[in-house]
């Protein structure tokens, strides 16, 4: 009996220590992300005289959008909004149809060369985008291009302040075409023997049988690829001018640079990590399996 | 099936590849009046003889990795281990944890740099600590704190991802093990020691793997935060890279310079193969 108090109250006291542990972390990981939607609905003066107490951390004084309002008239800042979205969309839908593609191919059918291809995609996977970003930007200035021109279509030399510059890079993707042709060759080969004996061709085995089947490979790949697409900085700084065609990365640095209103800059950060952070706590238990899913290199 | 991916990566991967070997030892630039002609180990020489700005930045690429490998391995270990213990709430905070590797990194740089401002939160904070003690400095503008203060925000808005492989790993190791040896008298530590430890050993290599490659390619944060500043205390080998190649428009130099940086990434990648293989 003695040793049962004994041992409760140990345990007791050791789950009190975690609870300290884990709550003085998470006050570590989410003070800044509070002081800045906090910050950015409180006037400039506010936000200087608040930061030396609890009130930096609390919605209190003089509160409003007005910041926000301050960053639309400021800076085309839906725009950049838009082209983002729009950039995003087209890198994770056509990553997932092109590198599905690749991934079934890869590991449902026989052909020459598919080792090579194979050892080619995982070759790949060690080359971090800073390695090539240098010349990248060399090899995209002398890239062709068709373009439309009082109902032509002409060609010139330049991928330079383009959407196609920001997006055609980035939709095939190595880890992508590994991760869909590992999920695919858990499907049994049977299925496709079945499927070949009733005279169906490679491209309907895999949109009729493959696609169905491989629900979490898909929004695996759609959460490891959707974040870098929204987040995408150095590429974007380095290839596009044009302020019609800026990302919400880009353009927010180049607001920050011209701007020291920090209550418009907390705005215009709140307004681009909101979405972001909506959809992460709609899908956490998607985004954590992903994340654990990109574990399976090692 | 698998052409337009095949295509796609031979065009915007392999042959970039290529094309910044070839380029490194070239004197190309982005807009040339004269043509790029071949200048042999020109770039590397210039690295490595002539570029005191390059040598600082390779000191400070290693300076970074060498503490934030170690540093962010063991506290995402730690925060793994606790929000893999079975008590009420654990859920909720390893989505806290986690938060800030779904924020921007180019949001986290803007926000931490108002934290490191004089009059910003951090000083605020150490001088009602201290009690009025704390004078308060310009982290970003000292040459001596610039670089610790970069580093305390990369570990923090990365750490929750690796804390999440580390758990996966966690939760691979069989539960009986830990029965045998609560059996067996250990306790906590020595089964940390004992089981955890030695069952973690393939998810370890590629969590310092990746915080490594990761570390070494570090250049959002500089270039929003310090430019490489003050007097080059905080450029890195990418952020130089990047300054050279673009902004200045060497495109050669950049290159040579991405390259150096590509064969450390291949060393460390030839260290996990090596490492993987002995467990085998």
């Amino acid at each position: 009996m003695a040793v049962d108090m004994g041992e409760r109250v140990l345990r007791r006291r050791r789950r009190l220590w975690i609870y300290l542990a884990m709550t003085g972390l998470a006050v570590f990981f989410l003070f800044p992300l509070v002081f800045m939607f906090v910050s950015s609905l409180k006037p400039d003066g506010q936000i200087l005289s608040d930061v030396g107490g609890w009130r930096a951390f609390l919605p209190v004084g003089d509160i409003s959008l007005g910041n926000y309002s301050g960053v639309f008239d400021r800076v085309p800042v839906g725009r950049f909004l838009l082209n983002s979205l729009f950039v995003t969309t087209v890198v994770v839908v056509a990553g997932l149809v092109v590198n599905s593609m690749a991934g079934f191919a890869i590991s449902r059918m026989r052909w020459t060369g598919r080792g090579l291809v194979l050892s080619v995609v995982i070759a790949t996977l060690i080359v971090p985008f800073e390695t090539i970003a240098v010349p990248m930007v060399y090899w995209v200035t002398r890239l062709p291009t068709l373009v439309f021109e009082n109902g032509w279509i002409a060609y010139d030399i330049g991928w330079l302040d383009s959407y196609e510059v920001q997006i055609i890079p980035f939709i095939a993707n190595g880890f992508s075409v590994f991760l869909f042709a590992q999920y695919f060759s858990t499907i049994p080969a049977a299925i496709d023997e079945a499927a070949r004996i009733d005279g169906a061709g490679w491209f309907t085995i895999y949109r009729r049988i493959a696609v169905p089947l491989s629900g979490p490979a898909f929004a695996t790949v759609a959460i490891l690829t959707f974040l870098p697409a929204w987040n995408q900085y150095l590429w974007p700084s380095m290839v596009v001018q044009d302020e019609d065609l800026r990302p919400v990365m880009v353009g927010m640095q180049y607001f920050f640079q011209e701007n020291t209103a920090w209550g418009e800059v907390m705005a215009y950060t709140s307004m681009i990590t909101l979405p972001v952070l909506v959809v992460f706590l709609a899908f956490q238990r998607a985004f954590v399996s992903s994340v654990a899913a990109s574990g399976v290199k090692g | 099936m698998a052409a337009p991916a095949v295509l796609l990566l031979l065009v915007f991967l392999i042959v970039p590849v290529v094309l910044g070997f070839v380029l490194s030892f070239t004197n190309a630039r982005l807009i040339s009046p004269e043509p790029t002609s071949f200048t042999g180990f020109d770039n590397f020489v210039r690295a490595f003889t002539a570029d005191p700005t390059f040598f600082r930045s390779v000191l400070n690429t290693f300076a970074f990795a060498a503490v934030v490998v170690p540093v962010q391995a063991g506290l995402g270990l730690v925060l793994a281990i606790l929000v893999n213990q079975k008590i009420r709430g654990a859920v909720a905070f390893r989505v806290i944890f986690f938060i800030p590797v779904v924020t921007s990194i180019v949001v986290v740089s803007i926000l931490w740099k108002f934290l490191y401002q004089p009059d910003g939160l951090i000083n605020s904070f150490l001088d009602s600590i201290t009690f009025g003690a704390w004078q308060g400095t310009a982290w970003l503008n000292n040459p001596s704190t610039a670089l610790t203060a970069i580093i305390v925000l990369s570990v923090w808005q990365a750490v929750g991802f690796h804390m999440l492989i580390w758990l996966s790993g966690l939760q691979t190791i069989p539960g009986e093990l830990y029965e045998a040896a609560r059996i067996d008298g250990a306790g906590p530590w020595r089964q940390f020691r004992d089981v955890t430890w030695p069952c973690l050993r393939p998810t370890r290599v590629f969590v310092l793997i990746t915080i490594t490659i990761a570390a070494l390619g570090l250049f959002v944060q500089i270039d929003v935060m310090t430019q490489g500043g003050p007097v080059d205390s905080t450029s890195t080998l990418v952020y130089h890279a990047v300054r050279m190649g673009y902004r200045q428009q060497q495109i050669g130099y950049g290159s040579a310079l991405s390259l150096v940086f590509f064969v450390l990434v291949l060393i460390v990648a030839l260290v996990q193969r090596v490492l993987t293989r002995e467990k085998d």
